[in-house]
């Protein structure tokens, strides 16, 4: 095959998943959009094999890696529980970043094959460019297994901060470039070899500050490094699809990190640079006398419910790590059966990833058009006669919009506290992620129901 | 003075940017986990340099160091392209209408 013919081959394959991305702007298409994606990778990858027209050596390892990689992917991917999801995107990334250094450690020992000059005599340009992406994608690997570690609950998700973290990784982000430049000017590699090095180590230190909620941006920063990584490493290869998929990827990934920040009202450096909800609590936690709490039991909870005529739910980190979706559900059900008229509210931050909570939803077949995102559902509060907060806390805390002096002012929430009443299912009456006290707790409206999410939306569902 | 083709390339890059800049956001927030694995699965495609460095074996002996990299590379990616692409099927397939008559 001519490298024009593969070239225009690439470069359909870049045009289709353009277009899987551009299929999920609505579930009716994101089906077909995942099929086009599908197709977009079958044509790379025949194409290269044509491409390289060469099949007397490698061939049949290639092929033995790639079926005994793709049953391991397919079997994880038909196994995986969806409140694992989360955790299986961030080992996701790590496997791209690492298969990035990998490329790039290849075409920098073996530039002939692909055209990029002999050892230790290789283009400049290629040799940045296969240093960057292989940089980058050190990193991803080495920051998503610590994000992944995190979500899985392998390590701790509260911030690891010490005193000039952010010095060090400053000093390793030139130190790279210098490296880089080095390695430019010498065609040495052992400078090659310090680049992934420090990349693995910056990695490693750029996530372990930041804290447990904050990981539906760290998640979304790494989609976007994977992508900068397979942009990278495009240019090396000058292959277009690699670069149109790398650029998507990226600009993917930073479009959520974005969304996500501004889902908390924090700015992306803020983030970034963690330890955030480890020092704030005390201020808040002091000085307090202890209020009274309403708290009540399931058969209040149904009663509440069964007299009202329409019920926002509030569903967060904690309905997914109660695995309660199903029997939210079932709850929900219930009440449609009573005509009373139920619809959900997610904010955008609710979970550990972006989307999260709509997945569990969807799980538990929960019709998509009963979901509302935070613009589309915050004026209905008003009008409803009970909130059901399930596992969420900081996304409903009003000080947000009182409080100049609290953390998470400024933050959008949700405005369950202008219901008739809000119940809230919580194990304790502890502060959230962001270590400020919740006043909706204190209120005259509102109800605690202490219990395991699950249990507690069971029990009701059994007194409705 | 002739282009160079890196020129060519960076502005493929920078306009598929700005293609993803607008395609994602009109991506409905309650598709944006299936977003993020289908955009892990599409940047897998980063398995067609492992490809041509797994073959690339000829004049070396197959398993040459290079080589040794590309295949690791294969296996991860391939991991990644089918986990990635099925469980974005598999959520995907969940995402349904109200019954309209009960």
């Amino acid at each position: 095959m001519t490298a024009n013919l593969s070239a225009v081959f690439y470069l359909i394959s870049g045009v289709l998943f353009i277009l899987a991305l551009r299929g999920l702007s609505s579930p009716e298409t994101s089906r077909r959009g995942n099929f086009l994606g599908i197709l977009g990778m079958i044509i790379a990858i025949t194409v290269t094999f044509l491409h390289v027209g060469d099949f007397s050596s490698g061939f049949i390892y290639v092929l033995i890696f790639l079926l005994v990689g793709g049953l391991i992917g397919a079997f994880i991917a038909y196994k995986i529980p969806m409140t694992a999801m989360p955790e299986l995107v961030a080992a996701f990334h790590s496997l791209v970043g690492l298969a990035a250094v990998f490329v790039a450690i290849s075409a920098f020992l073996n530039p002939e094959v692909f055209d990029l000059g002999s050892p230790g005599n290789i283009k400049i340009g290629s040799l940045i460019e296969m240093s960057i992406g292989a940089a980058i994608g050190a990193i991803t690997f080495s920051g998503s297994i610590i994000a992944f570690l995190k979500l899985r609950g392998i390590m701790s998700g509260s911030p690891i901060t010490f005193k000039g973290q952010h010095y060090i990784n400053l000093v390793l982000s030139l130190s790279i470039i210098v490296l880089i430049f080095y390695l430019c000017k010498t065609q040495s590699d052992i400078f090659f070899w310090r680049v992934i090095a420090i990349s693995f180590l910056l990695g490693f230190l750029l996530i372990i500050p930041i804290g447990g909620a904050d990981m539906p941006v760290v998640i979304s920063m790494l989609n976007s490094y994977s992508g900068w990584a397979a942009a990278g490493i495009g240019f090396t290869l000058e292959n277009s699809a690699l670069i149109i998929t790398g650029a998507l990827v990226g600009s993917s990934g930073a479009i959520l990190s974005y969304i996500m920040c501004k889902g908390m009202n924090r700015s992306f450096f803020n983030v970034i640079l963690g330890g955030f909800g480890a020092t704030e609590e005390t201020s808040s936690a002091k000085g307090k006398e202890k209020k009274p709490v309403k708290s009540g039991n399931a058969e209040d909870a149904a009663f509440l419910m069964k007299n009202a005529s329409s019920v926002i739910i509030v569903p967060g980190y904690g309905m997914a790590v109660a695995q309660a979706q199903h029997a939210l559900r079932e709850m929900v059900d219930k009440l449609k059966k009573n005509d009373i008229k139920v619809s959900y509210a997610i904010h955008p931050v609710a979970g550990r990833m972006p989307g999260h909570m709509n997945v569990l939803l969807a799980e538990a077949n929960v019709p998509y058009d009963e979901v509302f995102e935070l613009e589309e559902i915050n004026s209905d509060f008003a009008n409803a006669d009970v909130a059901f907060v399930i596992g969420a806390n900081d996304v409903t805390n009003p000080v947000a919009k009182t409080d100049p002096q609290s953390p998470i002012y400024g933050m959008p929430i949700l405005d369950v506290e202008r219901c008739k009443s809000v119940l809230f299912v919580k194990r304790s009456l502890s502060p959230g992620y962001a270590g400020v006290d919740n006043e909706l707790f204190y209120r005259d409206n509102t109800l605690m129901l202490f219990a395991d999410a699950k249990k507690m939306t069971e029990d009701i569902t059994k007194n409705l | 003075m002739e282009i160079d083709p890196f020129i060519f390339r960076l502005s493929i890059f920078i306009l598929s940017i700005f293609i993803g800049y607008y395609v994602v956001w009109s991506v409905t927030p309650s598709l944006h986990t299936p977003l993020m694995s289908v955009t892990n699965a599409i940047s897998s495609v980063i398995i067609v340099g492992a490809i041509i460095a797994g073959l690339s074996g000829a004049s070396q002996g197959i398993f040459n160091t290079s080589s040794i990299f590309g295949f690791f590379a294969i296996f991860l990616a391939a991991i990644n392209i089918f986990g990635g692409f099925l469980v974005t099927q598999r959520m995907l397939q969940m995402y349904k209408k109200k019954k309209k008559n009960k």
